[in-house]
């Protein structure tokens, strides 16, 4: 089992910029692996799990995948707080998932899960940044 | 409602907690909150006309 200390050294070696930029990318693209890669196994394997859950939720309750339309704020915020959730959120695109139905009653609620799952994996890559920079 | 609570309470506890015992009362009492304040608002809101 990884010890607090082990995981400090870890985090100390990981405090270069090439590797923390990595590390960040790594964390937004599979939810928890920062924290899997700084040696914290029980956080990421939560983060790994119950945010690409979340996501799926979302999806399944007919949730809709937003366009990057400026022209519309309100769906530009809400697709870039979805494509926080990383890879999850890129496949759910390439295969045409997430095209939501607007006359399903769980419409809105689909749109908060996969919103909030996103939004919640971009505080999971910032905490994985502060430990990183030993913050933590 | 109660899902989103679970999973939201789930990430918060176990970002803001290092200690298991301390994430599972966290996340509890977090779950807890949620609902019951969803509860307490649902009926808050159930005189106003929509």
């Amino acid at each position: 089992m990884t010890t607090k200390s082990t995981a400090a050294v870890r985090a100390r070696a990981t405090a270069e910029p090439g590797t923390l930029v990595l590390l960040c990318v790594a964390a937004w693209a599979i939810p928890g692996a920062g924290h899997l890669w700084l040696g914290r196994r029980q956080k990421g394997l939560v983060f790994l799990l119950a945010l690409p859950a979340m996501f799926l939720t979302g999806l399944f309750l007919n949730g809709q995948l937003s366009p990057f339309e400026l022209s519309d704020p309100l769906v530009a915020l809400a697709a870039f707080a979805q494509a926080g959730m990383g890879l999850p959120w890129l496949l759910a695109r390439m295969v045409g998932a997430g095209a939501g139905m607007v006359t399903s009653v769980t419409w809105e609620y689909g749109n908060c899960f996969t919103i909030v799952g996103g939004l919640l994996n971009f505080l999971v890559v910032l905490d994985a940044f502060d430990i990183a920079m030993g913050r933590k | 409602m109660c899902l989103f609570a679970f999973f939201v309470s789930l990430v918060f506890a176990v970002l803001l907690r290092d200690d298991p015992r301390e994430q599972l009362r966290t996340g509890g009492l977090m779950f807890g909150g949620l609902v019951c304040a969803a509860l307490l608002l649902g009926w808050l809101a159930y005189p106003l006309p929509l």
